[in-house]
Protein backbone atom coordinates (compact mmCIF):
# COMPACT_ATOMS: atom_id res chain seq x y z
CA UNK A 1 0.00 0.00 0.00
CA UNK A 2 1.53 3.26 -1.14
CA UNK A 3 1.11 6.48 0.80
CA UNK A 4 -1.74 8.38 -0.85
CA UNK A 5 -1.44 11.50 1.28
CA UNK A 6 -0.54 14.83 -0.29
CA UNK A 7 0.20 18.26 1.13
CA UNK A 8 -1.33 21.22 -0.66
CA UNK A 9 -0.61 24.71 0.62
CA UNK A 10 0.33 23.32 4.03
CA UNK A 11 -2.84 21.25 4.34
CA UNK A 12 -2.52 17.47 4.51
CA UNK A 13 -5.06 15.46 2.53
CA UNK A 14 -5.22 11.73 3.35
CA UNK A 15 -5.57 11.04 -0.37
CA UNK A 16 -5.39 13.28 -3.45
CA UNK A 17 -9.09 12.85 -4.34
CA UNK A 18 -11.16 15.95 -3.60
CA UNK A 19 -14.86 16.36 -4.36
CA UNK A 20 -15.29 19.23 -6.82
CA UNK A 21 -17.37 22.24 -5.85
CA UNK A 22 -20.98 22.24 -6.98
CA UNK A 23 -21.33 18.51 -7.38
CA UNK A 24 -21.61 17.39 -3.78
CA UNK A 25 -23.37 20.26 -2.03
CA UNK A 26 -22.02 20.43 1.50
CA UNK A 27 -21.55 16.66 1.61
CA UNK A 28 -24.64 15.43 3.44
CA UNK A 29 -26.34 13.68 0.52
CA UNK A 30 -23.28 11.63 -0.41
CA UNK A 31 -22.66 10.69 3.23
CA UNK A 32 -25.66 8.36 2.75
CA UNK A 33 -23.49 6.28 0.39
CA UNK A 34 -20.26 6.17 2.41
CA UNK A 35 -18.37 8.11 5.07
CA UNK A 36 -17.09 11.34 3.52
CA UNK A 37 -13.65 10.39 4.83
CA UNK A 38 -13.20 8.43 1.58
CA UNK A 39 -12.40 11.83 0.09
CA UNK A 40 -9.11 13.56 0.79
CA UNK A 41 -11.15 16.74 0.84
CA UNK A 42 -14.45 18.29 -0.10
CA UNK A 43 -14.80 21.57 -1.90
CA UNK A 44 -18.21 22.84 -0.90
CA UNK A 45 -20.90 24.28 -3.14
CA UNK A 46 -19.97 27.84 -4.10
CA UNK A 47 -21.19 30.25 -1.46
CA UNK A 48 -21.88 33.95 -1.77
CA UNK A 49 -22.23 36.74 0.76
CA UNK A 50 -26.01 36.73 0.43
CA UNK A 51 -28.38 33.91 -0.41
CA UNK A 52 -28.84 33.34 -4.16
CA UNK A 53 -31.93 31.69 -5.66
CA UNK A 54 -30.05 30.42 -8.74
CA UNK A 55 -31.18 30.26 -12.35
CA UNK A 56 -34.63 29.25 -13.63
CA UNK A 57 -34.95 25.61 -14.77
CA UNK A 58 -34.09 23.69 -16.86
CA UNK A 59 -30.54 23.96 -15.54
CA UNK A 60 -29.18 20.69 -16.94
CA UNK A 61 -28.60 19.24 -20.40
CA UNK A 62 -26.81 16.06 -21.31
CA UNK A 63 -24.12 16.20 -23.98
CA UNK A 64 -21.95 13.58 -25.68
CA UNK A 65 -19.80 12.24 -22.83
CA UNK A 66 -20.78 15.00 -20.48
CA UNK A 67 -23.32 17.56 -19.40
CA UNK A 68 -24.06 21.26 -19.26
CA UNK A 69 -25.20 22.95 -16.10
CA UNK A 70 -26.33 26.45 -15.29
CA UNK A 71 -27.36 26.21 -11.65
CA UNK A 72 -26.30 29.83 -11.15
CA UNK A 73 -24.72 29.52 -7.70
CA UNK A 74 -27.93 28.75 -5.84
CA UNK A 75 -26.84 28.76 -2.20
CA UNK A 76 -28.14 29.82 1.20
CA UNK A 77 -25.40 32.41 1.78
CA UNK A 78 -22.14 32.22 3.69
CA UNK A 79 -23.63 32.80 7.16
CA UNK A 80 -26.02 29.89 6.71
CA UNK A 81 -23.14 27.75 5.47
CA UNK A 82 -21.08 28.61 8.55
CA UNK A 83 -23.91 27.95 10.98
CA UNK A 84 -25.69 24.97 9.46
CA UNK A 85 -23.25 23.09 7.27
CA UNK A 86 -19.66 23.78 8.29
CA UNK A 87 -19.80 22.43 11.88
CA UNK A 88 -21.16 19.13 10.56
CA UNK A 89 -18.64 18.94 7.71
CA UNK A 90 -15.72 19.59 10.07
CA UNK A 91 -16.61 16.35 11.90
CA UNK A 92 -16.41 14.18 8.78
CA UNK A 93 -12.66 13.48 8.83
CA UNK A 94 -11.95 15.09 5.48
CA UNK A 95 -10.39 18.42 4.50
CA UNK A 96 -13.11 21.09 4.26
CA UNK A 97 -12.68 23.67 1.52
CA UNK A 98 -15.00 26.66 1.17
CA UNK A 99 -15.65 27.68 -2.43
CA UNK A 100 -16.22 31.42 -2.49
CA UNK A 101 -17.92 33.40 -5.26
CA UNK A 102 -18.63 37.09 -5.44
CA UNK A 103 -20.03 39.77 -7.68
CA UNK A 104 -17.50 42.38 -6.58
CA UNK A 105 -13.98 42.58 -5.20
CA UNK A 106 -15.49 43.65 -1.87
CA UNK A 107 -17.66 40.51 -1.77
CA UNK A 108 -14.66 38.23 -2.23
CA UNK A 109 -12.68 40.04 0.47
CA UNK A 110 -15.54 40.17 2.95
CA UNK A 111 -16.16 36.44 2.57
CA UNK A 112 -12.49 35.56 2.91
CA UNK A 113 -12.41 37.64 6.09
CA UNK A 114 -15.49 36.00 7.56
CA UNK A 115 -14.33 32.48 6.68
CA UNK A 116 -10.85 33.13 8.08
CA UNK A 117 -12.48 33.24 11.52
CA UNK A 118 -13.86 29.70 11.11
CA UNK A 119 -12.16 26.30 11.29
CA UNK A 120 -12.40 25.78 7.53
CA UNK A 121 -9.18 24.23 6.19
CA UNK A 122 -8.86 26.12 2.92
CA UNK A 123 -10.54 28.68 0.71
CA UNK A 124 -11.04 28.10 -3.00
CA UNK A 125 -11.70 31.35 -4.83
CA UNK A 126 -14.26 30.79 -7.56
CA UNK A 127 -13.41 33.32 -10.26
CA UNK A 128 -14.57 31.00 -12.99
CA UNK A 129 -18.31 30.38 -12.69
CA UNK A 130 -19.74 30.86 -16.20
CA UNK A 131 -23.38 30.87 -15.12
CA UNK A 132 -23.92 34.14 -13.28
CA UNK A 133 -24.45 37.56 -14.80
CA UNK A 134 -22.21 39.52 -12.46
CA UNK A 135 -18.87 38.48 -11.11
CA UNK A 136 -17.71 34.91 -11.37
CA UNK A 137 -15.84 34.38 -14.58
CA UNK A 138 -15.41 38.11 -15.32
CA UNK A 139 -12.74 38.09 -12.59
CA UNK A 140 -11.05 35.08 -14.08
CA UNK A 141 -10.46 35.85 -17.73
CA UNK A 142 -7.66 38.43 -17.70
CA UNK A 143 -4.32 38.39 -15.93
CA UNK A 144 -5.00 41.88 -14.54
CA UNK A 145 -8.32 40.97 -12.94
CA UNK A 146 -6.98 37.65 -11.57
CA UNK A 147 -4.02 39.49 -10.07
CA UNK A 148 -6.26 42.18 -8.61
CA UNK A 149 -8.72 39.81 -6.93
CA UNK A 150 -5.96 37.51 -5.67
CA UNK A 151 -4.03 40.46 -4.25
CA UNK A 152 -7.06 41.96 -2.52
CA UNK A 153 -8.20 38.67 -1.02
CA UNK A 154 -4.68 37.66 -0.01
CA UNK A 155 -4.45 40.74 2.22
CA UNK A 156 -7.43 39.69 4.32
CA UNK A 157 -7.38 35.90 3.94
CA UNK A 158 -5.82 34.01 6.84
CA UNK A 159 -6.45 30.58 5.33
CA UNK A 160 -4.61 28.71 2.59
CA UNK A 161 -5.88 30.25 -0.62
CA UNK A 162 -6.51 28.28 -3.81
CA UNK A 163 -7.66 30.04 -6.97
CA UNK A 164 -10.01 28.08 -9.27
CA UNK A 165 -9.25 28.94 -12.86
CA UNK A 166 -11.49 29.18 -15.89
CA UNK A 167 -10.57 27.32 -19.08
CA UNK A 168 -12.38 30.00 -21.10
CA UNK A 169 -9.14 31.95 -21.61
CA UNK A 170 -6.42 32.23 -24.25
CA UNK A 171 -3.42 31.53 -22.00
CA UNK A 172 -4.22 29.72 -18.78
CA UNK A 173 -0.54 29.47 -17.78
CA UNK A 174 -0.29 33.27 -17.71
CA UNK A 175 -3.45 33.45 -15.60
CA UNK A 176 -2.01 30.94 -13.14
CA UNK A 177 1.21 32.96 -12.94
CA UNK A 178 -0.83 36.10 -12.19
CA UNK A 179 -2.48 34.29 -9.26
CA UNK A 180 0.83 32.93 -8.02
CA UNK A 181 2.55 36.31 -8.19
CA UNK A 182 -0.10 37.87 -5.94
CA UNK A 183 0.15 35.23 -3.24
CA UNK A 184 -2.11 32.33 -4.20
CA UNK A 185 -1.09 29.17 -2.33
CA UNK A 186 -2.44 26.82 -5.02
CA UNK A 187 -4.50 26.81 -8.20
CA UNK A 188 -7.27 24.42 -9.19
CA UNK A 189 -8.31 23.90 -12.80
CA UNK A 190 -10.39 23.61 -14.85
CA UNK A 191 -13.82 24.99 -14.12
CA UNK A 192 -16.40 24.22 -16.83
CA UNK A 193 -16.15 25.24 -20.46
CA UNK A 194 -19.00 27.44 -21.64
CA UNK A 195 -21.27 25.46 -23.92
CA UNK A 196 -24.76 25.38 -25.41
CA UNK A 197 -27.39 22.90 -26.63
CA UNK A 198 -30.46 23.78 -28.69
CA UNK A 199 -33.69 21.80 -29.05
CA UNK A 200 -34.05 21.57 -32.85
CA UNK A 201 -37.82 21.10 -32.55
CA UNK A 202 -38.49 24.31 -30.61
CA UNK A 203 -35.24 26.11 -31.63
CA UNK A 204 -34.82 27.10 -28.01
CA UNK A 205 -31.77 26.41 -25.86
CA UNK A 206 -32.32 23.42 -23.59
CA UNK A 207 -31.02 25.42 -20.63
CA UNK A 208 -33.01 28.54 -19.71
CA UNK A 209 -29.73 30.41 -19.11
CA UNK A 210 -29.05 29.74 -22.83
CA UNK A 211 -25.48 28.71 -22.09
CA UNK A 212 -24.07 26.44 -19.41
CA UNK A 213 -20.84 24.96 -18.18
CA UNK A 214 -19.63 21.78 -19.88
CA UNK A 215 -18.23 19.06 -17.63
CA UNK A 216 -17.68 15.32 -17.73
CA UNK A 217 -15.35 13.06 -19.76
CA UNK A 218 -15.75 15.32 -22.82
CA UNK A 219 -13.58 18.03 -21.21
CA UNK A 220 -10.92 15.69 -19.81
CA UNK A 221 -8.32 16.12 -22.61
CA UNK A 222 -8.65 19.91 -22.38
CA UNK A 223 -8.13 19.72 -18.62
CA UNK A 224 -5.05 17.49 -18.97
CA UNK A 225 -3.52 19.91 -21.46
CA UNK A 226 -4.17 22.95 -19.27
CA UNK A 227 -2.88 21.29 -16.09
CA UNK A 228 0.30 20.36 -17.98
CA UNK A 229 0.73 23.94 -19.22
CA UNK A 230 0.08 25.44 -15.79
CA UNK A 231 2.37 23.02 -13.94
CA UNK A 232 5.26 24.08 -16.16
CA UNK A 233 4.55 27.76 -15.43
CA UNK A 234 4.11 27.87 -11.64
CA UNK A 235 5.77 26.56 -8.49
CA UNK A 236 2.65 26.45 -6.29
CA UNK A 237 0.63 23.20 -6.14
CA UNK A 238 -1.77 22.47 -8.99
CA UNK A 239 -5.06 20.69 -8.35
CA UNK A 240 -6.32 19.11 -11.57
CA UNK A 241 -9.94 18.56 -12.42
CA UNK A 242 -12.20 18.27 -15.42
CA UNK A 243 -13.85 15.05 -16.52
CA UNK A 244 -11.89 12.61 -14.37
CA UNK A 245 -14.02 9.48 -14.13
CA UNK A 246 -11.67 6.51 -13.70
CA UNK A 247 -8.51 5.76 -11.74
CA UNK A 248 -6.66 5.79 -15.06
CA UNK A 249 -7.85 9.37 -15.63
CA UNK A 250 -6.63 10.29 -12.15
CA UNK A 251 -3.21 8.80 -12.85
CA UNK A 252 -3.05 10.61 -16.20
CA UNK A 253 -3.98 13.94 -14.61
CA UNK A 254 -1.28 13.55 -11.99
CA UNK A 255 1.31 12.56 -14.58
CA UNK A 256 0.37 15.74 -16.48
CA UNK A 257 1.18 17.81 -13.41
CA UNK A 258 -1.55 17.63 -10.79
CA UNK A 259 -0.53 17.45 -7.12
CA UNK A 260 -4.09 16.45 -6.27
CA UNK A 261 -7.28 15.98 -8.26
CA UNK A 262 -10.93 16.86 -7.96
CA UNK A 263 -13.82 14.73 -9.19
CA UNK A 264 -17.32 16.01 -9.82
CA UNK A 265 -19.57 14.96 -12.65
CA UNK A 266 -18.57 11.30 -12.32
CA UNK A 267 -20.35 11.26 -8.95
CA UNK A 268 -23.65 11.56 -10.85
CA UNK A 269 -22.79 8.53 -12.96
CA UNK A 270 -21.25 6.50 -10.14
CA UNK A 271 -21.42 7.78 -6.57
CA UNK A 272 -18.81 5.21 -5.60
CA UNK A 273 -16.18 6.62 -7.99
CA UNK A 274 -13.92 8.08 -5.25
CA UNK A 275 -13.48 4.66 -3.65
CA UNK A 276 -12.77 2.97 -6.99
CA UNK A 277 -10.30 5.72 -7.97
CA UNK A 278 -8.42 5.41 -4.66
CA UNK A 279 -8.19 1.62 -5.05
CA UNK A 280 -6.97 1.87 -8.65
CA UNK A 281 -4.47 4.58 -7.82
CA UNK A 282 -3.06 2.45 -5.01
CA UNK A 283 -2.72 -0.59 -7.26
CA UNK A 284 -1.01 1.46 -9.95
CA UNK A 285 1.51 2.89 -7.48
CA UNK A 286 2.28 -0.57 -6.08
CA UNK A 287 2.71 -2.06 -9.54
CA UNK A 288 5.04 0.76 -10.50
CA UNK A 289 7.11 0.56 -7.35
CA UNK A 290 6.11 3.95 -6.03
CA UNK A 291 5.75 4.37 -2.26
CA UNK A 292 4.02 7.77 -2.38
CA UNK A 293 1.47 9.22 -4.75
CA UNK A 294 3.54 12.41 -4.80
CA UNK A 295 6.15 10.55 -6.90
CA UNK A 296 3.64 10.49 -9.74
CA UNK A 297 3.10 14.23 -10.11
CA UNK A 298 4.42 15.75 -13.30
CA UNK A 299 6.30 12.62 -14.38
CA UNK A 300 5.21 13.22 -17.95
CA UNK A 301 7.85 12.44 -20.56
CA UNK A 302 6.76 15.11 -23.01
CA UNK A 303 8.10 15.27 -26.56
CA UNK B 1 -29.38 3.29 4.68
CA UNK B 2 -31.75 5.78 3.07
CA UNK B 3 -30.69 5.00 -0.50
CA UNK B 4 -27.85 3.29 -2.31
CA UNK B 5 -26.47 2.57 -5.76
CA UNK B 6 -26.77 -1.15 -6.40
CA UNK B 7 -27.05 -3.68 -9.19
CA UNK B 8 -30.39 -5.34 -9.86
CA UNK B 9 -31.20 -8.27 -12.10
CA UNK B 10 -33.75 -7.62 -14.84
CA UNK B 11 -36.06 -10.54 -14.16
CA UNK B 12 -38.99 -9.68 -16.44
CA UNK B 13 -39.38 -7.36 -19.39
CA UNK B 14 -42.42 -6.54 -21.50
CA UNK B 15 -43.10 -4.00 -24.21
CA UNK B 16 -46.51 -2.47 -23.44
CA UNK B 17 -46.77 -0.14 -26.47
CA UNK B 18 -44.34 0.75 -29.28
CA UNK B 19 -42.56 3.15 -26.89
CA UNK B 20 -43.36 1.95 -23.35
CA UNK B 21 -41.48 -0.79 -21.52
CA UNK B 22 -42.23 -2.67 -18.32
CA UNK B 23 -39.16 -3.80 -16.30
CA UNK B 24 -39.08 -5.87 -13.13
CA UNK B 25 -35.78 -5.45 -11.28
CA UNK B 26 -34.85 -7.73 -8.40
CA UNK B 27 -33.04 -6.22 -5.42
CA UNK B 28 -34.42 -7.22 -2.01
CA UNK B 29 -32.59 -4.48 -0.07
CA UNK B 30 -33.69 -1.60 -2.27
CA UNK B 31 -37.21 -2.98 -2.82
CA UNK B 32 -37.70 -3.16 0.95
CA UNK B 33 -36.83 0.53 1.31
CA UNK B 34 -38.98 1.80 -1.56
CA UNK B 35 -42.19 3.65 -0.77
CA UNK B 36 -45.03 4.66 -3.12
CA UNK B 37 -44.28 7.71 -5.26
CA UNK B 38 -40.50 7.42 -5.02
CA UNK B 39 -38.18 7.13 -8.02
CA UNK B 40 -34.90 5.54 -9.02
CA UNK B 41 -31.91 6.76 -11.04
CA UNK B 42 -31.03 4.23 -13.72
CA UNK B 43 -27.44 3.98 -14.95
CA UNK B 44 -27.30 3.83 -18.74
CA UNK B 45 -24.03 2.43 -20.11
CA UNK B 46 -22.03 5.10 -22.00
CA UNK B 47 -24.18 7.95 -20.63
CA UNK B 48 -22.96 10.51 -18.10
CA UNK B 49 -26.35 11.11 -16.51
CA UNK B 50 -28.63 8.50 -15.03
CA UNK B 51 -32.31 8.46 -16.04
CA UNK B 52 -34.82 9.27 -13.30
CA UNK B 53 -37.71 6.78 -13.52
CA UNK B 54 -40.67 6.66 -11.14
CA UNK B 55 -41.40 3.44 -9.32
CA UNK B 56 -44.55 1.85 -10.74
CA UNK B 57 -44.87 -0.86 -8.11
CA UNK B 58 -42.99 -2.95 -5.59
CA UNK B 59 -43.73 -6.70 -5.60
CA UNK B 60 -41.76 -8.36 -2.80
CA UNK B 61 -38.10 -8.29 -3.85
CA UNK B 62 -38.88 -6.63 -7.15
CA UNK B 63 -39.08 -2.97 -8.17
CA UNK B 64 -41.26 -2.46 -11.22
CA UNK B 65 -40.44 0.38 -13.60
CA UNK B 66 -42.67 1.33 -16.53
CA UNK B 67 -40.93 3.89 -18.71
CA UNK B 68 -41.22 5.56 -22.06
CA UNK B 69 -38.46 5.70 -24.67
CA UNK B 70 -37.98 9.44 -25.11
CA UNK B 71 -34.39 9.76 -26.25
CA UNK B 72 -31.07 7.99 -26.60
CA UNK B 73 -30.74 7.07 -22.94
CA UNK B 74 -34.13 5.45 -22.51
CA UNK B 75 -33.67 3.74 -25.92
CA UNK B 76 -30.46 2.16 -24.59
CA UNK B 77 -32.27 1.19 -21.38
CA UNK B 78 -34.94 -0.56 -23.44
CA UNK B 79 -32.26 -2.78 -25.01
CA UNK B 80 -31.41 -4.40 -21.64
CA UNK B 81 -32.11 -8.13 -21.77
CA UNK B 82 -33.67 -10.33 -19.10
CA UNK B 83 -30.90 -11.72 -16.87
CA UNK B 84 -28.70 -8.67 -17.37
CA UNK B 85 -27.84 -6.21 -14.62
CA UNK B 86 -29.18 -2.71 -14.19
CA UNK B 87 -27.55 -0.35 -11.68
CA UNK B 88 -29.95 1.96 -9.90
CA UNK B 89 -29.78 4.52 -7.12
CA UNK B 90 -32.89 3.91 -5.04
CA UNK B 91 -35.16 4.79 -3.45
CA UNK B 92 -35.16 8.55 -4.05
CA UNK B 93 -37.46 11.45 -3.23
CA UNK B 94 -40.67 11.19 -1.30
CA UNK B 95 -44.14 10.25 -2.43
CA UNK B 96 -47.77 11.21 -1.84
CA UNK B 97 -49.41 11.67 1.54
CA UNK B 98 -51.57 8.56 1.73
CA UNK B 99 -54.16 7.47 4.26
CA UNK B 100 -55.63 4.05 3.36
CA UNK B 101 -59.02 4.89 4.86
CA UNK B 102 -59.50 8.11 2.93
CA UNK B 103 -61.35 8.43 -0.34
CA UNK B 104 -58.42 9.29 -2.59
CA UNK B 105 -58.49 10.15 -6.27
CA UNK B 106 -55.41 9.10 -8.24
CA UNK B 107 -55.01 10.78 -11.62
CA UNK B 108 -52.41 9.87 -14.21
CA UNK B 109 -51.88 11.32 -17.65
CA UNK B 110 -49.92 9.36 -20.28
CA UNK B 111 -46.56 8.28 -18.91
CA UNK B 112 -47.71 9.87 -15.63
CA UNK B 113 -49.94 6.82 -15.16
CA UNK B 114 -47.37 4.20 -14.01
CA UNK B 115 -46.16 6.17 -10.95
CA UNK B 116 -49.68 6.07 -9.51
CA UNK B 117 -50.06 2.27 -9.26
CA UNK B 118 -48.13 1.56 -6.06
CA UNK B 119 -49.74 4.59 -4.41
CA UNK B 120 -53.29 3.61 -5.48
CA UNK B 121 -52.73 0.11 -4.08
CA UNK B 122 -52.26 1.61 -0.63
CA UNK B 123 -55.85 2.89 -0.65
CA UNK B 124 -57.38 -0.22 -2.24
CA UNK B 125 -61.15 0.04 -2.38
CA UNK B 126 -60.97 3.69 -1.31
CA UNK B 127 -58.96 4.54 -4.42
CA UNK B 128 -60.68 6.13 -7.41
CA UNK B 129 -58.36 6.08 -10.40
CA UNK B 130 -58.67 8.34 -13.44
CA UNK B 131 -56.13 7.57 -16.15
CA UNK B 132 -55.98 9.66 -19.31
CA UNK B 133 -54.33 8.70 -22.61
CA UNK B 134 -54.12 10.13 -26.14
CA UNK B 135 -55.86 7.18 -27.77
CA UNK B 136 -56.80 3.52 -27.29
CA UNK B 137 -53.38 2.16 -28.37
CA UNK B 138 -51.67 4.19 -25.65
CA UNK B 139 -53.74 2.74 -22.79
CA UNK B 140 -51.50 0.84 -20.34
CA UNK B 141 -51.81 -0.94 -16.98
CA UNK B 142 -55.64 -0.98 -17.02
CA UNK B 143 -55.89 -4.46 -15.48
CA UNK B 144 -53.25 -3.63 -12.84
CA UNK B 145 -55.22 -0.60 -11.71
CA UNK B 146 -58.55 -2.52 -11.74
CA UNK B 147 -57.01 -5.03 -9.32
CA UNK B 148 -55.52 -2.30 -7.14
CA UNK B 149 -58.34 0.23 -6.84
CA UNK B 150 -62.01 0.49 -6.02
CA UNK B 151 -62.90 2.23 -9.27
CA UNK B 152 -61.00 2.90 -12.51
CA UNK B 153 -62.00 5.46 -15.12
CA UNK B 154 -60.16 5.70 -18.45
CA UNK B 155 -60.27 8.72 -20.72
CA UNK B 156 -58.82 9.19 -24.20
CA UNK B 157 -58.30 12.50 -25.96
CA UNK B 158 -59.85 11.16 -29.19
CA UNK B 159 -62.60 9.07 -27.63
CA UNK B 160 -61.25 5.80 -29.05
CA UNK B 161 -61.52 4.18 -25.60
CA UNK B 162 -63.28 5.05 -22.36
CA UNK B 163 -64.55 8.57 -21.84
CA UNK B 164 -63.92 11.00 -24.69
CA UNK B 165 -62.01 13.95 -23.23
CA UNK B 166 -59.60 14.95 -20.51
CA UNK B 167 -59.26 13.56 -16.98
CA UNK B 168 -60.83 16.71 -15.53
CA UNK B 169 -64.29 15.71 -16.91
CA UNK B 170 -64.72 12.57 -14.79
CA UNK B 171 -62.88 14.32 -11.96
CA UNK B 172 -65.73 16.86 -11.76
CA UNK B 173 -68.13 13.98 -11.11
CA UNK B 174 -66.17 12.27 -8.33
CA UNK B 175 -64.37 15.17 -6.63
CA UNK B 176 -67.14 16.04 -4.20
CA UNK B 177 -66.59 14.19 -0.94
CA UNK B 178 -63.05 13.17 -1.87
CA UNK B 179 -60.48 13.45 0.91
CA UNK B 180 -57.47 14.00 -1.33
CA UNK B 181 -56.13 13.99 -4.87
CA UNK B 182 -52.80 12.64 -6.14
CA UNK B 183 -51.77 13.38 -9.72
CA UNK B 184 -48.93 12.89 -12.18
CA UNK B 185 -48.79 13.90 -15.82
CA UNK B 186 -48.28 16.81 -18.22
CA UNK B 187 -48.06 20.26 -16.61
CA UNK B 188 -51.27 21.68 -18.20
CA UNK B 189 -53.21 18.70 -16.85
CA UNK B 190 -51.72 19.13 -13.38
CA UNK B 191 -52.45 22.86 -13.42
CA UNK B 192 -56.13 22.21 -14.24
CA UNK B 193 -56.40 19.55 -11.56
CA UNK B 194 -54.79 21.92 -9.05
CA UNK B 195 -57.41 24.57 -9.90
CA UNK B 196 -60.31 22.17 -9.42
CA UNK B 197 -58.86 20.86 -6.17
CA UNK B 198 -58.66 24.42 -4.89
CA UNK B 199 -62.26 25.19 -5.94
CA UNK B 200 -63.55 22.13 -4.11
CA UNK B 201 -61.20 22.50 -1.15
CA UNK B 202 -59.67 19.05 -1.64
CA UNK B 203 -55.99 18.65 -0.65
CA UNK B 204 -54.01 17.84 -3.77
CA UNK B 205 -50.46 16.70 -4.42
CA UNK B 206 -48.71 16.49 -7.79
CA UNK B 207 -45.63 14.58 -8.89
CA UNK B 208 -43.32 16.74 -11.01
CA UNK B 209 -40.37 16.10 -13.28
CA UNK B 210 -37.35 18.16 -14.31
CA UNK B 211 -34.02 17.56 -16.02
CA UNK B 212 -31.93 16.01 -13.28
CA UNK B 213 -28.29 15.18 -12.59
CA UNK B 214 -27.33 13.79 -9.17
CA UNK B 215 -30.79 12.63 -8.04
CA UNK B 216 -29.99 13.03 -4.35
CA UNK B 217 -30.20 16.79 -3.72
CA UNK B 218 -26.53 17.73 -4.02
CA UNK B 219 -26.15 19.39 -7.42
CA UNK B 220 -29.31 21.54 -7.34
CA UNK B 221 -29.96 20.87 -11.04
CA UNK B 222 -33.64 19.87 -10.99
CA UNK B 223 -35.07 23.14 -9.67
CA UNK B 224 -38.77 23.87 -9.47
CA UNK B 225 -40.29 27.16 -8.33
CA UNK B 226 -42.36 26.69 -5.18
CA UNK B 227 -44.22 29.13 -2.92
CA UNK B 228 -42.96 29.24 0.65
CA UNK B 229 -45.15 31.62 2.63
CA UNK B 230 -45.11 34.88 0.67
CA UNK B 231 -41.84 34.05 -1.07
CA UNK B 232 -41.12 31.98 -4.16
CA UNK B 233 -38.08 29.71 -3.83
CA UNK B 234 -36.42 27.01 -5.87
CA UNK B 235 -36.83 23.54 -4.44
CA UNK B 236 -35.56 20.37 -6.06
CA UNK B 237 -37.57 17.57 -7.63
CA UNK B 238 -35.11 14.88 -6.52
CA UNK B 239 -34.94 15.66 -2.82
CA UNK B 240 -37.87 17.93 -1.94
CA UNK B 241 -40.16 16.14 -4.41
CA UNK B 242 -41.00 14.64 -6.79
CA UNK B 243 -44.31 15.14 -4.98
CA UNK B 244 -45.31 18.69 -4.04
CA UNK B 245 -48.50 20.20 -2.65
CA UNK B 246 -50.39 21.61 -5.65
CA UNK B 247 -50.95 24.83 -3.71
CA UNK B 248 -47.21 25.33 -3.33
CA UNK B 249 -46.31 24.95 -7.01
CA UNK B 250 -45.74 28.29 -8.79
CA UNK B 251 -48.04 27.43 -11.74
CA UNK B 252 -47.94 30.92 -13.25
CA UNK B 253 -44.20 31.11 -13.81
CA UNK B 254 -43.42 33.10 -10.67
CA UNK B 255 -39.69 33.26 -10.04
CA UNK B 256 -37.69 33.66 -6.85
CA UNK B 257 -36.29 37.12 -6.26
CA UNK B 258 -32.84 37.61 -4.76
CA UNK B 259 -32.94 38.96 -1.21
CA UNK B 260 -32.93 42.73 -0.95
CA UNK B 261 -29.43 44.05 -0.27
CA UNK B 262 -29.23 45.45 3.25
CA UNK B 263 -28.17 49.07 3.23
CA UNK B 264 -25.64 49.94 5.87
CA UNK B 265 -25.68 53.10 8.00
Amino acid sequence: MADLSVKIAGVTFKNPIIAASGTIGFGREYSEFYPLSVFGGISCKGTTLLERPGNPPPRIAETPMGMLNAVGLQNPGVEHFMQEDLPWLLQQDTVAIANVAGSSLEDYCRMAEILSDTDIDMIELNISCPNVKEGGVQFGTSCESVAAVTKAVRKVCRKPLMIKLSPNVADIAAIAQAAESEGADAVSLINTLTGMRIDIRTRRPIITNNTGGLSGPAVFPVAVRMVWQVKKAVKIPVVGLGGISTWQDAVEMMIAGADAIQIGTVLFTDPYAPIKIAEGLNRYLDENGMTSVTELTHTIQAY
Amino acid sequence: MKYDAQDCELVEKYQLTPTIYDFRLRNPALAALTKPGQFVQVLVPSKTLRRPISVCDVEGDVIRLVFEVRGEGTALMAQTRVGETVNIIAPLGHGFTLHPNEKTIFIGGGIGVPPMLYSAKQCGSNAIVINGFRHKEAVILEEDFRQAAGRVIITTDDGSYGIHGFVTQPLAEVIEGADRICACGPTPMLRNIAKMAQQYGVPCEVSLEQRMACGVGACLGCAVAVKDGDRVVYRHVCKDGPVFSSEAVAWDGEKPQPPAVKKEG
